[in-house]
């Protein structure tokens, strides 16, 4: 029995992976190297984890506007997330997200949950992002 | 358009309004992606239909000579910022458009502004009104004219949710020290997030160089797009009126352990030899360049420490006719514009120890550039600069 959540996606696309669940927001500028799709924010309680081919979970995106150009630039390298679920609308990540599919056509969708769901969610577990919204086992 | 299209969806906005002004943060060099962005741009012919100024890049086109990584990168660097002007943007390459007399928005203009501590100035010092607009997102409302209705534009969501109360236990000396602004705005962030909020207990009519520290710090450590001090923003002659007469949704003090202790995480309690000193983050104006001057009153850096003063291009022009840049050389201070020394491999020996006097400096230098960091007031980091090593005065009561 799935858990089916009826989120929006501030960006299109669809995914199937596993989650990585961060415990703080991240900016992605600063914090993520698209170089190598990992978490490089010393403060960060995920430092080090890797995010390609993972959905990204966090309450929120936070700090720098350079955040859309991390995200596209890890589109373009092949390391970005394979989705991204937030607690709340980001405008900055959902341009990200545009432009790579502007520019190479490559959709990172982005789906926004209530806080509640986004907590039901554990690192591992496999996540669906599709037009419907977030789909977790 | 079809990104701002896409934006007013993501904000779900009933409609778009037209902006007069751009601040485009777009040009600072983030990959490849960022300038296939600005070709695309560029070849299909687009040009920018309201004043846009930019912001920063990776390179000091002025004093290239001053870039210490590789020159391919500087190049991919330098490609993206002329770019930016095939565009129609204005090179001003600067964090702090808002000190440039002819790019400042009124109050109540709507604009459409990148560079967190800019976005956070123009919304909170000058009343003007902007959302956090990205990359990619502020270069097409400058190119449409437009963005969508919603968020800090609307006056409605101007309103402070959370109030910060400076706490009875700060002393009323240490509220007119440049390095109490810095270190109270790394603590609103973190109180704030990226709700509106209200700073009370602070005296009144404070100076934009103050209120510029505090906000770059607030949007570093938070995503604070407008902050509200009361007696010295626009929109707040009385904490009712920042929050627009209703109750706020949550209350907050800040008390004199709270700014110690954000202190000691900026560095502001370490000591011994330093190899650097950084200034001018955001942009020093031309009366913080001139308070440098006056405090290092004719004494020269010592040796092995690096000095460096960054600031916008138009703003050296004007310290050249007063002589105040011909002081700041002649003492051994390095003055870059058009970057920062936080972004880009400027600093000969980035690892530090490095002292500051800024919040969003020491916030973001360990993580970008590895540097091991030293906060301390303006004149600490002049004082230590001519000594060598860290000179701390007895402000704070430490150290």
């Amino acid at each position: 029995m799935g858990l089916y959540v009826s989120g929006r996606l501030i960006s299109p696309g669809r995914a199937h992976a596993p989650a990585l669940v961060l415990d703080e927001p991240l900016s992605l500028w600063g914090g993520l190297d698209p170089a190598t799709g990992r978490v490089i924010e010393p403060r960060h309680p995920q430092h080090g984890e890797l995010v390609t081919g993972r959905v990204l979970l966090m309450p929120a995106a936070r700090g720098s506007s350079s955040s859309a150009s991390v995200l596209a630039e890890a589109a373009r390298v092949g390391t970005a997330p394979a989705g991204i679920v937030l607690a709340e609308p980001d405008l900055i990540l959902a341009i990200g997200a545009a432009v790579a599919d502007e520019l190479y056509g490559i959709q990172v969708p982005i789906a926004v949950v209530t806080p509640e769901v986004l907590a039901e969610v554990r690192t591992g577990e496999p996540v669906d992002i599709g037009p419907e919204g977030l789909t977790a086992d | 358009m079809r990104l701002i299209v896409r934006a007013a969806e993501v904000l779900e906005a009933d409609r778009l309004i037209p902006i007069t002004g751009a601040h485009v943060d777009s040009c600072l060099y983030h990959g490849q992606a960022t300038l296939d962005f600005v070709y695309r741009l560029v070849d299909g012919g687009a040009t920018v239909r309201v004043a846009t100024t930019l912001n920063v890049g990776s390179v000091d086109l002025l004093h290239p000579e001053l870039w210490r990584g590789d020159p391919d990168l500087a190049s991919r660097g330098r490609r993206l910022m002329d770019q930016y002007r095939v565009l129609g943007c204005r090179p001003t390459f600067t964090c702090a458009p808002y000190q440039l007399a002819d790019a400042r928005p009124v109050f109540g203009e709507q604009v459409a502004w990148g560079e967190s501590n800019a976005i956070a100035f123009a919304n909170s010092v000058l009343g003007a009104r902007t959302n956090r607009y990205g990359d990619f997102m502020d270069v097409a409302a400058a190119i449409t004219g437009r963005v969508p209705h919603a968020g800090l534009h609307r006056t409605a969501e101007r309103r402070a949710r959370l109030v910060i109360r400076v706490g009875d236990d700060v002393p009323s000396r240490l509220l007119d020290e440049d390095s109490l602004y810095p270190v109270l705005g790394i603590v609103v962030g973190r109180l704030a997030g990226g709700r509106v909020v209200a700073v009370d207990g602070l005296p009144h009519g404070i100076g934009e160089d103050r209120l510029k520290a505090l906000g770059a710090a607030a949007a570093s450590s938070g995503s604070v797009a407008l902050f509200h001090v009361v007696g010295s923003t626009p929109e707040a002659p009385t904490l009712t009126d920042a929050l627009h007469g209703a109750a706020p949704e949550e209350e907050a003090v800040v008390s004199m352990d709270d700014l110690r202790q954000a202190r000691a995480e900026l560095g502001g309690e370490r000591g011994g030899p330093i190899a650097g000193v950084s200034l001018g983050t955001p942009h020093a104006s031309a009366a913080e360049l001139s308070e440098v001057a006056d405090l290092l009153a004719g004494r020269h850096a010592a040796d092995g420490v690096e000095m460096l003063v960054s600031t916008a291009r138009a703003t050296l022009g004007e310290v050249e006719e007063t002589g105040v840049a011909d002081r700041l050389r002649e003492a051994g201070a390095e003055l870059l514009v058009d970057t920062c020394s936080y972004i880009s491999p400027i600093l000969r020996a980035p690892y530090g120890p490095v002292m500051t006097d800024s919040g969003k400096w020491a916030y973001y230098a360990p993580a970008n550039i590895g540097a091991q960091v030293v906060f301390g007031s303006r004149r600490e980091c002049v004082e230590s600069a001519v000594a060598g090593h860290v000179v701390r005065d007895p402000t704070w009561g430490s150290t």
